[in-house]
């Protein structure tokens, strides 16, 4: 067992953990702080796979930049410390999430055998271009075989911010006209 | 210099409907400050859908591809962007008046129709899982914020933020499925991973089926099939309906491309996959139709009709080939003009004051507004699949492609839901003639906008119950170049 396999398994562990404690937990900045250590746990296993520039996005963008909104997010909606989520789950919401969940274990476990657990592919890259997971090597891709992406990508962001300002900009009045507006008053329950 | 441009072959002919769209979207944006011009808003939209509309007509003998492969035209593409167009087209005459009754008229509604319309393009117009997502992103957070487009009432924030969530899980499904793929097929291009399938399947083939799995999870929230239909009842009822009447058509539509894509020419040889497929339509089917009957509210239950219709058609991804794929395109067709007549005719009624489109409402109306609710009765009959409208070659055809190929059980299901849902759609025709009313009904004014829709959605459904060789020979020349 070289040093490469103890780091790979140690930051892999550290990963999944986290991940798991983000989604068990009911305090929302806790979550958040969990999911920042599991995504530094995945930049770890992104330099083994020799993609440094992905890993640093992955450092800067996420847990620095999109993780700070998500707190900003969470403290405006002022949920603090074990403070409820919501009503209780209906039993046969509890009891579905269970069934799923066994669900997935078991599908997990055949995608296991399935594989056999090949330690030779499993294995750490070390076989990689001089400039693979450079800056360079990431744009030229970027620049050329997925260039239609990439502007689509520009499409979506400006949908996103379009739609953002739209749903969120304030409107001159709240009031109601007469009839034009239809205010919730026999909402029927939801169906299945 | 390396010349790029020609490796790649760059050419932007190949997207030229969809960049008049976002040339036209970014004009609306830029528009709004200017307050005098925001009624040229929906004029610009208008336009560039019938610039865009003429330009996808030209693209039809073309195929090739481009952007390094990832843009893709085909026959079969065109035919989804020509269905695309027309339900905005149809869908933006609608939205107009409504959105002015209800005092909600607003340039960016606009712009985010014309940047759904060019997501789907984007879907309809690939063989690439990448570009495929990004398509389908541009599709849907536009309509997220459509259905949360009227932001005085409750309802419709309701389904807005309902609408992103269920999007959101959906969207999450169907990038682990890709992500799953391209683990096992190195590529997100499907022609390579059709190429290499055999290999595929013989190594890992347990991250393929992973894989296609969450894919299907994914598309069937956007497509609305049971078990993933939940959240299509009160969306549709809390949207502002034009866009209801949108959201029942083109996105369901961009979801069916996709699939029959992706499941028909590239994944057919997944063992099971139809099996999965069969039994999905059912249930989709039955669900649909059961859950429709007991609707006090014809939004509602034109929501659960529409979940009814996306089963009629799943029957194609079972049986598969080329017959079945130009019947669900026909359907597809038929269906976007009857369905959005029918919003057309729900709109009208909804613009007077109070009205929220429930059976009771509908009651005297065959009385006040004689040709309106005839109109309405045509459309309901096509749904119900009736002839002579051209609802009814769609189920036909749809059900002798599954005879055909051996689906009797089927297509007998089929047949049977069918009956079933004259219920409903008859309960609209009985309560607009012959429920009795107190008072004057409300007589509502109709608008020229408004009228060409119902003119152009009533002669698509007669005439072409009248004329279906036509755009069936349509659609199954749209296969030839298909992948």
């Amino acid at each position: 067992m070289n040093l490469d396999t103890i780091v790979f398994l140690v930051s892999a562990v550290v990963a999944v953990f986290s991940a798991t404690m983000m989604i068990s937990q009911r305090n929302t900045v806790a979550s958040v702080l969990y999911l920042i250590l599991s995504l530094l746990a995945q930049a770890v296993l992104y330099i083994q796979l020799s993609a440094l520039f992905l890993s640093a996005v992955l450092i800067i963008v996420y847990a620095g930049a999109i993780m700070v909104l998500f707190l900003f997010v969470v403290m405006l909606l002022n949920l603090r410390g074990n403070q409820d989520l919501g009503d209780k789950p209906s039993p046969v919401s509890r009891i579905t999430k269970y069934l799923v969940s066994i669900l997935l274990v078991v599908e997990l476990v055949f995608i296991i055998r399935g594989i056999g657990f090949d330690t030779g592919t499993v294995g750490i890259m070390t076989l990689a271009a001089d400039d693979f997971g450079s800056v360079a090597a990431v744009a030229r891709i970027l620049f050329t075989n997925y260039l239609y992406p990439f502007e689509l990508t520009g499409v979506l962001l400006l949908v996103a911010i379009v739609g953002a300002v739209v749903v969120s900009k304030r409107e001159k009045s709240y009031e109601t006209p007469a009839g034009s507006g239809n205010m919730p008053d026999d909402r029927k329950k939801v169906e299945i | 210099m390396t010349d790029y441009v020609s490796i790649l072959s760059i050419d932007l002919s190949l997207v030229a409907p969809e960049l008049v769209l976002l040339a036209a979207a970014a004009l609306i944006l830029l528009f709004i400050p200017l307050r005098k011009m925001v009624f040229l808003a929906p004029v610009i939209a208008a336009l560039a859908f019938i610039l865009s509309f003429y330009l996808a007509v030209g693209q039809w003998h073309y195929s090739g591809s481009g952007f390094a492969g990832l843009v893709t035209c085909d026959s079969f593409g065109v035919m989804f962007k020509l269905i695309f167009l027309l339900a905005s087209f149809l869908s933006l005459l609608i939205a107009r008046r409504f959105f002015v009754i209800k005092g909600i008229d607003k340039p960016e509604f606009y712009a985010l129709l014309l940047f759904s319309v060019i997501g789907m393009m984007v879907m309809a117009n690939t063989v690439d899982l990448v570009v495929m997502f990004l398509g389908l992103e541009i599709m849907s957070i536009p309509l997220y914020v459509m259905a949360a487009f009227n932001r005085r009432s409750l309802e419709s924030n309701e389904a807005g933020i309902k609408y992103f969530i269920m999007g959101a899980f959906a969207s999450a499904f169907l990038l682990m499925g890709i992500a799953f793929i391209y683990g096992a097929a190195e590529t997100t291009d499907f022609r390579r991973i059709v190429a290499d399938f055999s290999y595929i399947v013989a190594n890992y083939r347990i991250y393929l089926y992973a894989g296609t799995a969450l894919i299907l999870v994914g598309f069937g929230f956007k497509v609305a099939i049971v078990p993933f239909h939940t959240w299509v009842p009160d969306v549709y009822q809390g949207a502002p309906t034009p866009v209801t009447g949108f959201f029942s058509v083109a996105p369901k539509a961009a979801g069916f491309a996709v699939m029959l894509r992706i499941f028909l020419y590239g994944f057919e040889r997944i063992e099971l996959l139809a099996d999965i497929f069969w039994v999905l339509a059912v249930l989709t089917m039955t669900v649909g139709n059961i859950m429709a009957l007991r609707q006090d509210n014809v939004k509602r239950m034109l929501a659960y009709s529409s979940i009814a219709h996306a089963g009629y058609i799943m029957i194609a991804l079972v049986v598969g080939g080329s017959e079945a794929i130009s019947a669900a395109m026909f359907y597809l067709v038929a269906y976007t003009f009857f369905n959005i007549g029918a919003f057309a005719v729900v709109t009208i009624l909804e613009t007077r004051s109070g009205c929220k489109s429930d059976f009771v409402e509908l009651a005297g109306i065959g009385k006040a507004t004689p040709y309106l609710s005839a109109v309405l009765a045509l459309f309901m009959f096509a749904l119900a699949g009736f002839p002579p409208t051209v609802g009814f070659f769609g189920k036909f055809y749809l059900f002798s492609a599954a005879v055909k190929a051996g689906y009797i059980w089927l297509a007998v299901i089929g047949v049977m839901n069918s009956f079933v849902s004259v219920y409903y759609y008859l309960r609209v025709i009985k309560t607009s003639y012959m429920d009795p009313y107190e008072g004057q009904p409300a007589v509502v004014k109709l608008v020229p906008s408004i009228f060409l829709v119902l003119i152009i959605t009533a002669v698509g459904t007669l005439g072409l119950g009248f004329f279906p060789q036509k755009l069936l020979e349509l659609s199954q020349a749209a296969l030839f170049a298909f992948l």
